[in-house]
Order: C-alpha cells, then sequence, then structure tokens
C-alpha cells in the first residue's frame, strides 16, 4: 500500500494553508484602510478563484507559470520549473483557498472596534503594533475559523491541482487526485480507501472547530470575548 | 504650555470653524449632541484631517494645511478618553496602562504603572479584565491609560456620560484631582452644563461647528454674549428688547420696562433671567410698587426633587397653560411660604440678574 498522497495531501494543504493565512491576512488588513470605486475591482480580482471552475483557475495558472508564461519565464531563469512539480500542489491549492481566507479575515478584522484602535494610536503605537497587538488578538477567533476553512478547501482541491501539477505518483499525487485515477483504472477498494481517509480529516477538522468554538465559553479567554 | 487651534472642516450639516487657544486650565467644550465636539478633539488627535488651519502644541506644528504638515497620532502626544473608554478587552487593567509605555525598560515601566494605579485608585484590580470592572472602575483604568505617556495634553470626549448618577460626583472629584496635579493643557467634552461649569476653568461653547463664547467660565454664565449661549448654558427666559433711556430697557414681550445693572450695548435685541434669578417680592401696599417689580399670575407648575419651577404670566390672569411670559425656579421650601397666597403674586427681576444681549 502507497500512503503517499496521504502525506503529499497533507504538506500540501499545510503549506498552501499557511501562505493562505499570511496573504489573506494582509490582503484583508490593506484592503481594510481602503474604500472607492477601484476597490469593488480589486474585491472581484481576490474572489476570482472561489467563483470560477478550479479548471479555470488552473488553466490561467499554467499560462502563467508555464515555459511562455511570465511568471514561468522568470523562474526558468533561475533553473526552476513550477508546473508538474510539488509546488504546484501548493500553489494550486493556496489560489483556491485565498478567497476563503481573504473573506473571513475581512469580516473578522471589520468587527473590531475602530475606537480601540484610534486609542492605540493616541498611545503612540505603529501601525504594525496597532495590527498585531490589537486587531490581530481582537479578530483571532474569525481568522482561525477561516484558516481551517481553508485548510479544508486545499485538502479537496482537485481541479486546478490537475491542470497545473498533474498527476505524478509520490510526486503531486494527492488524494483527491489518487481517488479520480482509482476510480478510473476500476480500482473500487483504493478508491474507498482514501475517502474513508478523507472524511475522517474532515470529520476531524469540523471536530476541532467545535472544540475551539466552544472552548471559548470557559477560560480566560471568555473573559474578553466579544 | 499652550494649544492653539484654528482649523475649518466640511461636515455634512455645517462647517466646523473653530478657533481657540488653551493653556494649563481645564477647557470645558460645551454644546448640544451634533454640535461637532467630538469632531473637534478628533481632528486635534489627529484621528480626523481638518480641511484648512492649524494645530499648534506648544512648539510643536501638528497640523498645518500651509505648510502641508500632519503629523500622526502616534506621535502627537495627545492623551484621550474615548466616550466609551475603548479599554483593550483583551488585557489586563495593568496592560492596558502599560501599553503606551513600551519604550520604557521594565523596572521603570512596572513602577509607573503601580504608581498611576495608586493615583487612580484601583488597587488590587490591576490583573482583571476590562468587562470585570464597574463603569467607574473603566472609567478610571482608561484615564490612567492616557496619563501614563504623560502626553502633552488631554482630550476627554464626554468621560461621564457613561456613568450612573450616583457615581458621577466621585470621579468628578478624581478628575479634579488629576486635573489639579496635571496641569497641561485639558479639553474637556461634554453636553452637561453643570459638568462643564464645574470641571472647567474656562468654558468654550460650540454651536453648530461655531464658537458661540469663548472665555472665563463665570463670566460667560453671568453676561452670555448671545441669546443662543443664554439657551446653551441653560438660560429659560427671554423677551426681546429695545434701548429705553439711560440704564433702562423696553422688554417687548414681557411688556415692561426694567432696569439692567450692565451697560446696554449697541443693537440691543434681547433681555434675560436666568430661572433661579426671578424673586418674588412682598406683595406691595396700594399702588406703591418697587423697580422691576410687576404682577403675575401662576399658570402652572412643574416639580423636581426639591425644586419647582413656576410657569408665571406677567400683567394679566391667564387665559390656557400654555401661555407664559417666565420660568422661576425656586425652593420647595420657599414655595410652600408662598402657595396660599391670592394672586396676584409680584417678581421682582433684579437689575443685576438680568442681562442684556446684541444678537
Amino acid at each position: 500500500m502507497d500512503w503517499s498522497p496521504l502525506w503529499i495531501s497533507v504538506a500540501t494543504s499545510a503549506t498552501a494553508t499557511l501562505i493562505t493565512l499570511v496573504a489573506g491576512l494582509a490582503a484583508a488588513a490593506w484592503r481594510e484602510r481602503r474604500s472607492g470605486p477601484a476597490m469593488a475591482l480589486v474585491d472581484g480580482f481576490f474572489l476570482l478563484p472561489l467563483v470560477l471552475p478550479p479548471t479555470v483557475v488552473g488553466f490561467f495558472l499554467l499560462l502563467l507559470f508555464g515555459r511562455h508564461g511570465p511568471l514561468g519565464k522568470l523562474l526558468l531563469k533561475f533553473g526552476a520549473t513550477v508546473v508538474f512539480s510539488w509546488p504546484a500542489t501548493v500553489i494550486a491549492a493556496a489560489v483556491v483557498a485565498f478567497p476563503l481566507m481573504y473573506l473571513t479575515a475581512r469580516a473578522a478584522l471589520e468587527q473590531v472596534e475602530p475606537h480601540l484602535l484610534q486609542a492605540a494610536r493616541t498611545l503612540g503605537a505603529s501601525e504594525w503594533r496597532v495590527f498585531a497587538e490589537v486587531a490581530l488578538p481582537l479578530a483571532w477567533p474569525g481568522v482561525l475559523a477561516g484558516t481551517i476553512l481553508s485548510f479544508a478547501r486545499a485538502l479537496g482541491e482537485f481541479g486546478a491541482t490537475l491542470m497545473l501539477a498533474g498527476n505524478i505518483p509520490g510526486k503531486t499525487e494527492t488524494i483527491p487526485i489518487a481517488i479520480y485515477f482509482a476510480v478510473e483504472a476500476n480500482e473500487i477498494e483504493r478508491a474507498i480507501l482514501w475517502c474513508g481517509v478523507d472524511v475522517a480529516i474532515s470529520l476531524a477538522l469540523l471536530g476541532g472547530l467545535y472544540y475551539w468554538t466552544h472552548a471559548q465559553g470557559s477560560g480566560r479567554a471568555r473573559k474578553w470575548a466579544p | 504650555m499652550t494649544l492653539e487651534v484654528q482649523i475649518e472642516k466640511k461636515l455634512p450639516d455645517f462647517t466646523l470653524d473653530v478657533s481657540f487657544r488653551a493653556s494649563s486650565a481645564p477647557l470645558g467644550i460645551l454644546g448640544p449632541s451634533g454640535a461637532g465636539k467630538t469632531m473637534l478633539l478628533r481632528c486635534i488627535a489627529g484621528l480626523e484631517r481638518p480641511d484648512r488651519g492649524r494645530i499648534a502644541l506648544n512648539d510643536r506644528l501638528l497640523f498645518g494645511s500651509a505648510e502641508h504638515i500632519r503629523i500622526p497620532t502616534r506621535q502627537r502626544h495627545i492623551g484621550m478618553l474615548f466616550q466609551n473608554y475603548a479599554l483593550f478587552p483583551h488585557r489586563t487593567v495593568a496592560e492596558n496602562i502599560a501599553f503606551g509605555l513600551r519604550g520604557l525598560p521594565g523596572g521603570e515601566r512596572a513602577d509607573r504603572v503601580a504608581a498611576l494605579v495608586e493615583r487612580t485608585h484601583l488597587g488590587g484590580l490591576e490583573q482583571r479584565y476590562p468587562r470585570e470592572l464597574s463603569g467607574g472602575e473603566q472609567q478610571r483604568a482608561a484615564l490612567a491609560r492616557a496619563l501614563a505617556t504623560e502626553p502633552e495634553a488631554l482630550l476627554l470626549d464626554e468621560p461621564l456620560s457613561a456613568l450612573d448618577t450616583h457615581l458621577r460626583s466621585q470621579v468628578e472629584a478624581q478628575m479634579q484631582e488629576t486635573f489639579a496635579a496635571y496641569q497641561r493643557p485639558t479639553l474637556l467634552v461634554t453636553h452637561n452644563i453643570e459638568e462643564a461649569y464645574r470641571l472647567g476653568e474656562e468654558l468654550l461653547v460650540l454651536s453648530r461647528g461655531r464658537v458661540a463664547a469663548f472665555g472665563a467660565k463665570q463670566e460667560i454664565f453671568r453676561h452670555p454674549p448671545s441669546r443662543e449661549v443664554g439657551q446653551l448654558t441653560g438660560c429659560k427666559n427671554f423677551s426681546r428688547a429695545s434701548m429705553s433711556g439711560a440704564g433702562m430697557v423696553e422688554a417687548v414681550d414681557w411688556k415692561c420696562r426694567l432696569r439692567v445693572g450692565q451697560s446696554v450695548p449697541e443693537g440691543l435685541q434681547y433681555v434675560g433671567i436666568r430661572a433661579h434669578h426671578i424673586d418674588f417680592a412682598e406683595s406691595p401696599g396700594g399702588s406703591e410698587r418697587g423697580e422691576n417689580v410687576f404682577p403675575c399670575w401662576l399658570v402652572r407648575t412643574s416639580e423636581t426633587p426639591f425644586r419647582i419651577t413656576l410657569y408665571l404670566r406677567l400683567h394679566h390672569p391667564p387665559n390656557d397653560p400654555t401661555e407664559y411670559d417666565l420660568q422661576a425656579e425656586v425652593f420647595k421650601e420657599k414655595w410652600e411660604g408662598f402657595r396660599e397666597q391670592p394672586f396676584p403674586w409680584h417678581v421682582r427681576l433684579s437689575p443685576d440678574a438680568l442681562f442684556v444681549m446684541a444678537k
């Protein structure tokens, strides 16, 4: 039995979630300070991967990172190719999960009372400190929920991953891709096994989310929970 | 120590156009809701940007539209107490107070926090979270946090409005203590006339974004420069007026001639008197009447726990309960003494209590 799809899926999702967390938070914090008609366009761009079919996202990524794509050419100068490599699974998963992180992080940051941020500024805090020590801790429950959602979305990514990373066993073959090719090869038992693994991971995630939201009802967190 | 402000900012309903100078004495900023009081504080703190003007604190220019200078909030060294206190809910009282002291070494920071806790009577509450504090304790914690950085000026936005009545006088006394020790420009916004009078040394009356009066509080209350300021400082009785010889005015609405103590300004428009300054004279025998004494009839009354407001009609018995010329306010004990006397009663509008306004 080759367990590599499990490790690949977990490593890919974890890495993609980390990237999404940082990028999503940065984008949300940046966007929160701005308004105007141009921002509608920015929002549309950030949310595109959520509404486009994953195959379309994957195809765009292929154009971007392919041999003749702008990013592909740039990377080639450093002797690196992304397409059909493990980093491609990470890029595909991160891009597809990004809108979820961005949306939840923005909602969570918007709920932070503006007077608290202003009070921090009158006390001499830099913008970075206002974000890191006031906005982020208060928005944390929402940000964490967004992180779990992003991880789940990254774990389930199929279309964009197949377009950009292909199906290379032991390298880019994630669980969803393993399931697809097992069914195609009529290896029903293998497909059922991987489905079971996916269900188990998803249940564990949901359990973690449930535990987190309910653990807030007691202990230190409660003392300041909004 | 001076704070100089001269700013203009267009707001949806009116333009905030204010200039004044505050020194070390607390300055009360009085005005009705929506007069631009909070916006003024926010401009000084750098949380809002004025359209034009300048703001200077001591010898630092914080904002200058001509000079294209706008110092960010964090570099202004201005403490601000927000109306809802804005304590950080995820930090304890001690951590809240220490928030602005990051530049200090640990030991010194702890000493400073301890001193402030002592000064604001928060001993024993250092490890509590804001939501575990009463309203008065929250207010003191927020004040301690604002004072911790030793700001060069202090701005307080309705500092007492969120407190229960029984807590106010106590917190107010502690604030007065704090101001006395602080001795730097302190701006205190309120819509409560008595609070403004008790806490401020000087007073700035703001109305629809403009300075309606600015100066020593006693002077503004004794001789309001305009009818508007009279009303904003709680005066209830006004009559249109015109000059009528030396030291005399003709009160058109009250239909009488009055001697006034104040010198009458050019272009006299109104004469006014505060409700509690109206005096009741012994009913004179025959036609002998003292100066500024007029017959009156009671229209209706309205009671508060210790005082009573009497709505009075001058010269004639009233026809209906909405028709009155004066509101007089007296202690109930006094009222008990003359309520049974037959009409007409006689009011005395003392020349020294009357004030005259040119607008």
